[in-house]
């Protein structure tokens, strides 16, 4: 599986500039890197856009949530990949940078996010159940008083 | 009427306003800075290191503010701290009475003092309001518990007249649909876009869920406005605007003019539920625009 993160930067990299976040969100965005943006915004473009489309922070560049969009509306591109561009993405996973996203397509990890994400925050709440379950953390506080929290099997 | 009951009922137009950097004084300074705006304002700005320049932190002048008798609304950035320190900031401020948070992504380092500072953006800006409304809903992002819930106002920023304009109310839409009760507008210095843009807010009904607050600026010279032009990000003052000052006899009173105009224009759309008001003049034009603006008829200025 060494090879594999290789491969995929070997082509991404030098279509997409890609920065191997392990995470791809190429299809939601156009087919631009988020992580190409200074800020490495995932959720669309920060208010700093000059006034002819350039970026705050590197002002030779477009700003890449611009290309972004406006390729989002592609004709080759598919419809859901337009609606898409729309969704909430989740914070990055710092853990999965440099492995190869294609893998973590395949297996569901780059889809696994923290318990307390929900893509809208006017949502329910998980039962206590499923929080235990999702999170395996113990908080005994007897035990536990420096604030320190165990993260033990649940079995 | 505490910033919540306001948004949840309308009952008349909103005044925030930014609350000045401070840098040391104490309590004293902090005071002295808010005696001047506090009866016209519902809600006041407590900045994090606004512009990337450091100072007295957001956590620090929110809660000063709360202890002087004022609302805070606590800014925090995604800029500077990582998702721990910013869950940390918004618990650690609710436990002395700071209920509203204002997430914003935050100008670049590079726009500050100190362009060698390492950025952090572990957050951006949609992804903060998420994470702040989860955590007013009883849960860190982890998923931990946090018992008894903090109470939170989760509001956020947006610039209705940087391109792409189109997809700024789409913005708006996915800032509304992640927990942001309301959203303090960027300064806005072309009223055709403000307008485009609330009016696109409206037909997605962005408005009665999110509370609308275009920015009004309180500058004093057409120096300050060409600054702001050059310097600040994501805010572009048309040259006709600029002249205008500049060739005025009081450029100080023509800027006040030009802003009393936007304001009017602003508070004219339907769907806008007030104004927020930065005051880069601290002469006492804020309580004077509050005024002619008719904005808060309960507040009787008495001079000295």
């Amino acid at each position: 599986m060494q090879l594999l993160p290789l491969v995929e930067h070997a082509v991404k990299g030098r279509v997409w500039d890609c920065r191997m976040c392990g995470q791809c969100v190429l299809h939601a965005t156009g087919m631009t890197c988020p992580m190409t943006c200074p800020k490495t915004l995932r959720n669309g473009p920060c208010g700093g856009v000059r006034e002819d489309g350039r970026c705050e922070v590197e002002p030779e560049m477009e700003c890449v949530w611009l290309k972004a969009e406006r390729r989002s509306h592609s004709v080759v591109n598919p419809d859901s990949w337009e609606r898409e561009f729309a969704h909430l993405r989740p914070p990055v996973d710092n853990r999965l940078r440099g492995t190869a996203s294609w893998a973590n397509l395949f297996t569901g990890r780059d889809r696994q996010t923290p318990a307390g994400w929900t893509r809208s925050g006017t949502s329910e709440l998980p039962s206590d159940d499923r929080l235990e379950v999702s999170l395996g953390e113990v908080d005994d506080l007897d035990s536990l008083d420096q604030g320190f929290h165990a993260r033990t099997p649940l079995a | 009427m505490t910033l919540r009951g306001l948004i949840d009922s309308r009952s008349r137009l909103i005044v925030t306003a930014e609350f000045p950097a401070i840098n040391g004084g104490g309590l004293d300074a902090v005071r002295a800075k808010l005696e001047p705006i506090l009866p016209f304002v519902d809600a006041i700005n407590a900045t994090d290191n606004p512009a990337a320049h450091a100072h007295a932190s957001n956590v620090s002048i929110a809660i000063a503010l709360k202890t002087l008798g004022a609302e805070p609304i606590m800014q925090v950035v995604c800029r500077d701290k990582n998702r721990l320190a910013l869950q940390a900031d918004i618990v650690g401020a609710a436990l002395f009475g700071v209920e509203n948070i204002c997430a914003l992504t935050g100008d670049d380092v590079t726009a500050g003092d100190e362009p060698e500072a390492r950025r952090v953006f572990d957050l951006d800006g949609p992804q903060l309001i998420a994470v702040a409304t989860r955590l007013g809903q009883g849960q860190y992002l982890s998923g931990r518990t946090l018992t008894p819930a903090p109470t939170l106002l989760v509001g956020a920023v947006e610039n209705p007249a940087a391109p792409p304009l189109k997809y700024r109310v789409e913005r708006a839409a996915l800032k509304s649909d992640a927990g942001a009760r309301f959203l303090q507008l960027q300064i806005c210095y072309h009223p055709d876009r403000l307008a485009a843009f609330v009016a696109g807010c409206v037909e997605r009904g962005i408005d009665t869920r999110t509370a609308l607050l275009p920015t009004v600026c309180l500058t004093k010279s057409a120096r300050s406005l060409a600054f702001m032009h050059d310097s600040v990000p994501g805010i572009d003052v048309p040259q006709k605007i600029r002249d205008r000052v500049a060739a005025a006899r009081d450029s100080a009173e023509e800027s006040y003019q030009v802003t009393l105009e936007l304001s009017r224009h602003a508070l004219s759309l339907t769907g806008v539920a007030g104004l927020h008001i930065t005051d880069f003049r601290h002469d006492g034009s804020l309580g004077r625009l509050v005024t002619e603006l008719g904005l808060r008829p309960d507040v009787v200025v008495t001079t000295a």
